[in-house]
């Protein structure tokens, strides 16, 4: 069932639009729903419970881990003698995705659904009833987390760089993932911050693809 | 711009500011207010020190009674504010109460409010007492809000909004419920206005931004910005999630124009989807694929090692076909200045510069990009069009980006001359006060405020508060005025209140608080903004006014105009005090005479400021004054 509606409400609703679907004034598109009236919209009495979708708590649960492994690679930027635009980039995924993971904690603490830890790299999650560990779209394997820990200057920002685009890459496979799934981002803080992390990450992407360039062995 | 010493005009200047003074507020009262307490009056040019903005007490938040899904604050934050009030705060309409509050739009003396479940529409003949004139539930984020005559246009984006306007949400990923794009309304009668028609777009419209065309009186056009992905063609026929050269029909790149017939708005379709993103920058392919490929085999390894079931590496989602990485799809926002033929797009990121004198086809001249700026969000131009500011939303408004760990130059404003058609970049700005964790913070928006031969902007930054800004010197912009709130709460993570956008219409400023409702702000004469210059801004007159849509400010010639650049010129030192003082008494002398004697004394005036400019070291401001003077002669 969708986000806000109590069972006997959304009954009212679907007999709302059933009765009225080919009413007149349907604001210019043909065939489609009437516009409730003002009377109508508010006549819904508010809900009392707020139950999360599956769909938009699976997302954050899947980001939360998804974000930790990007913070954690951005973070080795620094010790790890990448160039400067690497570097700046690396600061603002760090900063950018530690607060995301921090909002999207806050959100799932307040629905009473399980949070995971900012530092957890693996979604938890149970298929077929066993609790499997999971790596979502584009992140990185503990054999290329390796890899990249011990690459430094040029070999890192290559590393890095190509790791991160796909890293990205994931996450925003994850938006379209859940814009796809059943009563998807209907919550209005699920739905920003799925279309901030789809803006910012494909700005990112772009800005990334474009220093792979310049990164000595890459071409 | 100079701020050398205080002014001696014959104007009661104050100085005020206040800190925590916000204990008599309670979230229900709608009595007009003041944030001011017993400040200290002063007419210091440098800012209240320590910053009244840091460490303001937070309000506290608690679960409204009616609505348990939503939260209420029930102790207000403490407040600050230099060198402005605020006049009036109106909490949010029953519907709209702990629901995101939005852009907002301006006709005659009515402020129309998006909210992400509708819109309000305010009756501001009295700023200091706004009175809720309509309420209209329709849920679709973000509801930025758009006036044209008797048009009222609405942006809906989220997968939540319903063509039926419920606010349940939607819970089919494809569905024919769905509304996403624009929404348009009949305000003949604004107290009952009428859902008639809406254009459906691929990607849903973000923002969007009306747009005259000078050569077309039967149509007036609107572009639509959209910052989410686009939808599948099952559920709008046409949209694809391709480049354009390898669909033609590909959605990306480009943005949407859709053509309002103003006689039959009913048929208002989208006409074009012009291309300004295209071929800009874009990544070489090939490499780009190939380290795409390598990171998706490396992936899809990872994934058959570690047990992982997730699709690794690119992908175009919902089915689509795989993509490259490459330069910026869609626009954030736009904001369009016809007088100059120009606008200003926050795609992605880069701050194009775009050539609207084809509206239906408006073609990029000029891409700027900046290392610190993440998410390039809105343009403001200067009047004259000369300069271009773009801000920063980096991570989207949801997040603290003001805390002292936070760098200046990142979620900050980038300031840019327009040369030859190209930006040039001069400097940074970001409202200067280190706020907490809790308050989402990063620049957002804002409209210049008509202080006659000055470049001055008014500037939303969410929990940040509200930042006036003078950036006559685009090379050192200067805060000259602020308000701002506590946190909402420390609980929430920030995200839930702060100040969207604030506007200056017609004498106020009027911001939309996320949380709060609505704030009217009066600016403060100070030692920054003089009495006359303030009089002469409120002379600027708007009948309807969208920021996006960019109207030239145009001043009346009147005495008081004189007046604000005589004290323009005390301020720049244009001319000795001597001088300034007695200019003053002849432009009293020359206003208390009549007919044909004012005439020939503004003559005489504007003829000796002629001769005088030359040896001014603010030599433009003097031929300001003097042509103001010489027109003030011909109205006799």
């Amino acid at each position: 069932m969708n986000r806000v509606c109590g069972r006997s409400r959304a009954v009212a609703w679907l007999a709302a639009t059933l009765l009225t679907g080919c009413a007149a004034g349907s604001a210019g598109t043909p065939g489609a729903p009437r516009v409730l009236s003002q009377a109508e919209l508010r006549k819904a009495p508010p809900p009392t419970a707020k139950k999360a979708s599956t769909a938009d708590v699976a997302f954050f649960q899947g980001m939360i881990p998804h974000h930790a492994q990007a913070v954690k690679m951005a973070g080795w930027a620094a010790s790890h003698g990448a160039r400067n635009d690497v570097r700046i980039l690396c600061e603002r995924i760090v900063v950018g995705q530690r607060d995301e993971i921090a909002l999207m904690q806050y959100w799932l603490r307040s629905h009473g659904e399980t949070v995971p830890s900012d530092t957890a790299m693996r979604h938890r999650m149970k298929m077929n009833g066993m609790e499997m560990d999971m790596l979502m779209p584009g992140m990185l394997s503990d054999e290329q987390m390796v890899a990249l820990d011990q690459a430094r200057g040029s070999d890192f920002d290559r590393l890095f760089l190509i790791g991160m685009i796909g890293h990205h890459q994931g996450a925003v496979n994850m938006v379209n993932e859940l814009l796809a799934s059943h009563d998807p981002a209907n919550d209005d803080l699920v739905y920003k911050m799925a279309s901030d992390v789809y803006a910012d990450q494909t700005t990112e992407i772009e800005r990334m693809t474009k220093m792979l360039q310049t990164v000595p062995g890459a071409r | 711009m100079k701020h050398t010493r205080l002014l001696s005009l014959p104007v009661a200047v104050a100085v005020i500011y206040s800190a925590a003074c916000a204990m008599n507020s309670s979230t229900s009262s709608t009595s007009t207010r003041s944030s001011v307490g017993a400040g200290e009056l002063s007419m210091s040019m440098t800012p209240p020190s320590p910053d009244p903005r840091v460490g303001l007490r937070p309000g506290v938040m608690a679960k409204y009674p009616k609505d348990t899904t939503k939260r209420i604050t029930i102790t207000p934050a403490a407040e600050a504010s230099w060198n402005m009030r605020l006049i009036a705060n109106r909490p949010p309409a029953e519907p709209f109460v702990g629901v995101t509050h939005s852009d907002l739009g301006f006709k005659d003396h009515y402020v129309i409010q998006g909210n992400y479940d509708g819109y309000q529409v305010w009756d501001v003949a009295n700023p200091r007492s706004p009175k809720l004139y309509d309420e209209y539930v329709c849920r679709g984020s973000q509801s930025d809000v758009s006036v044209y005559k008797n048009l009222i246009f609405v942006s809906g984006e989220a997968t939540s909004g319903r063509l039926d306007c419920g606010t349940q949400g939607v819970a089919d990923s494809v569905s024919q419920a769905r509304l996403r794009g624009i929404r348009i309304f009949d305000a003949t009668n604004l107290k009952n206005p009428k859902y008639i028609a809406n254009v459906q777009t691929c990607r849903g419209s973000h923002t969007h931004t009306v747009v005259e065309d000078p050569n077309d009186k039967e149509n007036i056009y609107v572009y639509i910005s959209g910052s989410s992905g686009v939808r599948p063609e099952s559920e709008l026929p046409g949209c694809v999630d391709l480049s354009p050269d390898v669909d033609p029909r590909g959605e990306q790149f480009r943005i949407e124009v859709i053509q309002i017939p103003l006689a039959h708005p009913e048929l208002s379709h989208v006409i074009s989807k012009p291309g300004i993103l295209q071929a800009l920058g874009v990544a070489p392919r090939s490499n780009a694929r190939s380290a795409q490929d390598s990171l998706e085999r490396a992936a899809q390894q990872a994934a058959r090692g570690g047990g992982a079931g997730g699709r690794g590496g690119a992908g175009g989602g919902r089915g689509g076909p795989p993509r490259a990485p490459s330069g910026p799809v869609q626009c954030h926002d736009i904001t369009v200045y016809p007088a100059v033929g120009l606008a200003g797009g926050a795609c992605g990121g880069y701050g194009l510069l775009l050539d609207i004198s084809d509206v239906k086809n408006p073609k990029r001249l000029f891409a700027a990009a900046d290392s610190n700026m993440q998410f390039w969000h809105s343009a403001t131009f200067s009047n004259d069009g000369k300069k271009i500011l773009f801000s920063d939303e980096w991570g989207g408004g949801s997040a603290p980006r003001c805390r002292s760990t936070d760098k200046y130059e990142w979620g900050s404003d980038a300031l840019f001359t327009i040369e030859d058609g190209k930006e040039v970049f001069k400097s940074y700005y970001k409202m200067p006060a280190a706020q907490t964790r809790f308050e989402n913070c990063v620049a957002h928006n804002g409209s210049l405020v008509p202080i006659p031969g000055r470049d001055v902007m008014i500037q939303a930054w969410y929990q940040g508060g509200v930042s006036l800004m003078d950036w006559t010197d685009i090379s050192h912009p200067k805060e000259i005025a602020f308000f701002d709130r506590g946190p909402m709460d420390t609980v929430s993570a920030g995200a839930n209140g702060g100040s969207w956008s604030i506007y200056w219409y017609n004498g106020f400023m009027y911001s939309s608080e996320i949380g709060r409702g609505l704030d009217v702000f009066e600016l403060l004469p100070s030692a920054f903004i003089t009495q006359h210059e303030l009089d002469a801004a409120k002379t600027v007159h708007f009948d309807y006014l969208n920021v996006q849509g960019q109207q030239k400010m145009v001043w009346p010639t009147t005495f008081v105009l004189a007046r604000a650049y005589v004290d323009q010129l005390q301020r720049s030192k244009g001319l000795a005090s001597a001088r300034l003082a007695s200019l003053a008494s002849e432009i009293d002398a020359a206003e208390s005479a009549k007919g044909s004697a004012r005439k020939t004394a503004l003559t005489v005036l504007s003829a000796k400021l002629d001769g005088e400019a030359a040896a001014s070291s603010d030599a433009a401001k003097v031929r300001m004054l003097s042509s103001t003077i010489k027109e003030l002669a011909g109205m006799q």
